[in-house]
């Protein structure tokens, strides 16, 4: 099991090591990063002396080593659009996206798995047959349609919630927060549906196929025949043995939660990463994208390397089987 | 899976008319209602410059009095009416989305044709030989696999724009977006395909075709592909979908299709900031289409998934 664990962490490695690389020739090929420091007014020594400061005369590979070497302490380089340091800037941005993405996973969870449940136990009242004919037309939404709709129905027309931005945050110091004021809870409300909907229907999917899958089987048919209630033998026995895939998947989820936070943080002005990432792109801001690509990375493969970490310590099967 | 009633020397039509296929499809009104929606609004955005009321990328045709013009009712100015309205600078609403039909159509349909193209080639010369070669292609799969295609289609975008001259960015953007997208996108193709290869590489047919001496490439485009073909068929439906929306989601975020060539999604983009001021219409309308759009063509490729399915007959 250990040559397991360490073969998932050098394979994780050997992916960051491409990702760095990919990020890093985005940095060295893709504009001349001297042509987006410099202004017209330069001269071929001011061109030289800027070339050796950054290190652009250095060979590749050294060059790539000593891009790592930054990105391992932090240091992306400066915005070419903001003309800070862009560690600098992803720290202030990371709160936002993080307290978003952390809402929504927790609704996506907590709602998938009870609604999982539901439509499993009640196969064919007509509430399940509702709940999985809205999940179907949810899946097919693109998510910024819902945010607009939910914004029209809310804002709009309704006029309770806000549309746009985090309302009142608390600064910590090292984080902002929009937890403790009413006007950031409220601003909190219509993106966290937005984004978290998507991956709600598929874990609740999920939850349904494999409960149904589960309570077919004999354990629970003898569970029922040992006289035990339905509620014990639906949770303690059913959703138990459900839970193994529920994680891995839901797992995966909450990656692609911070990647499509991109896409709600542009509905509602949220200002997070995401809303940096795609202005970056439309100003072709390089070292934000180069490091926004890297930071996701990171989250990307940790997650995976914890969910197949997690899997064998959940699964004893894998255990015993010593992979 | 292959189907047997196609080698029959009858006419083909009524070969498919009897086929598993066809029956199945008779029997689903949801497919049928699908097909259909499918079906006009592709026939409509093909024939837009002959059914759009006006050419809403001819100058001469907009006229500003016009602008703001709800559905259904006369302009206060100019007395004009338009169907679906006119957006703030006198296009008709209707004009604009069957035009920007189009482009999403376009976009969406030569994105999964690329994808295609390279997720087949890539899957078969996996599959076929093996060995490095496919471990590296299966490996760069796999990676790509951990990133949401979204986000890659979004960074593809990025970095060609950033390779692009500034002069030429609208212009391309079509193009861009069309191989970030299919770039995106490749992997489900490749991994299928691979899969049913490996399959059919140790069927007899293909040791025939070997001892024969045909070359590797022609064993794997003209005798293995028509084997591995029925599965792609449902995972390009579903990747159509999903190419439409990621379009639309691109160009929405306005990293998509430019406001001179607008697609649904750019049109969204636009509508969206009249959701205030009371002009629904200018959102309302397109993002009805591609709703309709998306949700049939998913549909569609669920049906098509499970009819195909021997597993679930």
């Amino acid at each position: 099991m250990l040559n397991y664990i360490l073969k998932r962490v050098a394979q994780s490695g050997i992916v960051l090591l491409v990702v760095g690389l990919v990020a890093f020739s985005m940095f060295r090929f893709v504009g001349d990063p001297i042509d987006n420091m410099l202004g017209q007014e330069r001269t071929v020594a001011d061109i030289e002396r800027l070339r050796s400061d950054l290190g652009l005369d250095l060979p590749f590979p050294v060059q790539y080593y000593k891009f790592l070497e930054g990105a391992v302490q932090g240091n992306f380089g400066v915005s070419y659009r903001q003309g800070r340091a862009v560690s600098e800037i992803i720290a202030e941005r990371a709160p936002a996206t993080l307290e978003l993405a952390a809402v929504s996973g927790f609704l996506a969870i907590s709602m998938g798995i009870i609604l999982g449940v539901f439509t499993a136990i009640r196969r064919d009242g007509w509430a399940s047959h509702l709940i999985m004919t809205v999940s179907l037309i949810g899946v097919s939404l693109p998510t910024f349609l819902i945010g607009i709709l939910l914004i029209y129905v809310f804002s709009v027309d309704l006029g309770w919630l806000p549309s746009f931005g985090r309302g009142d945050v608390v600064d910590l110091g090292f984080w902002s927060t929009g937890f403790l004021t009413q006007s950031g809870l409220l601003a909190l409300i219509l993106p966290s549906i937005t984004l978290g909907l998507y991956q709600m229907t598929l874990i609740m999917r999920l939850v349904r196929s494999e409960m149904l899958e589960v309570l077919r089987q004999d354990y629970i048919r003898f569970a029922r025949a040992r006289g035990l209630s339905e509620r014990v033998v639906n949770f303690r026995h059913a959703l138990k043995n459900t839970l193994v895939p529920v994680i891995t998947v839901t797992g995966l989820q909450l990656g692609s939660i911070i990647a499509f936070a991109i896409i709600t943080e542009s509905v509602f002005q949220w200002p997070g990463l995401g809303l940096l990432f795609i202005n970056a792109i439309q100003f072709v801001d390089i070292p934000v994208m180069a490091a926004y690509l890297m930071l996701i990375s990171v989250m990307f493969v940790l997650i995976n390397l914890i969910v197949d970490l997690l899997y064998v310590f959940v699964d004893p099967r894998l255990r015993e089987g010593g992979i | 899976m292959t189907d047997i009633s196609q080698n029959k020397p009858q006419s083909r039509i009524a070969a498919f008319w009897d086929s598993d296929l066809a029956y199945a499809f008779r029997h689903s009104p949801i497919a049928m209602v699908s097909f259909l929606t499918v079906f006009l609004l592709v026939f409509s955005a093909l024939c837009a410059p002959l059914i759009a009321p006006f050419n809403p990328y001819d100058p001469a045709s907009l006229d500003l009095m016009n602008g703001f013009t709800p559905p259904m009712t006369s302009n206060d100015f100019t007395g004009a009416e338009f169907m679906l309205g006119t957006d703030d600078q006198g296009r008709d609403v209707l004009s604009t989305i069957l035009y920007g039909m189009r482009i999403s159509l376009f976009v969406g349909f030569s994105a999964v044709m690329f994808a295609m193209i390279l997720g087949i080639s890539l899957g078969l010369i996996a599959g076929y030989i093996g060995g490095w070669t496919e471990t590296i292609i299966m490996r760069i799969a796999d990676v790509q696999l951990t990133f949401p295609s979204i986000l890659v289609a979004m960074l593809i975008f990025g970095i060609a724009k950033g390779v692009t001259p500034i002069e030429y960015r609208d212009q391309m953007a079509i193009w861009v977006l069309i191989i970030a997208i299919g770039l995106s996108d490749w992997v489900q193709f490749a991994r299928v395909v691979r899969g049913a290869t490996l399959v059919e590489k140790n069927r007899e047919y293909v040791l025939a075709a070997q001892l024969i001496g045909r070359s590797s490439p022609v064993i794997m485009l003209r005798h293995i592909l028509p084997n591995v073909l029925s599965p792609v068929l449902v995972i390009a439906t579903i990747s159509l979908a999903l190419a439409i929306i990621a379009e639309a989601t691109l160009s929405f975020l306005g990293v998509g299709a430019p406001p001179t060539q607008p697609s649904l999604g750019t049109l969204i983009r636009i509508g969206q900031g009249f959701l205030f001021s009371g002009e629904w219409w200018i959102l309302f309308f397109p993002s009805c289409t591609l709703l309709a759009l998306a949700l049939s063509v998913n549909l569609l490729g669920d049906w098509l998934r499970d009819a195909l399915n021997p597993k679930l007959r």
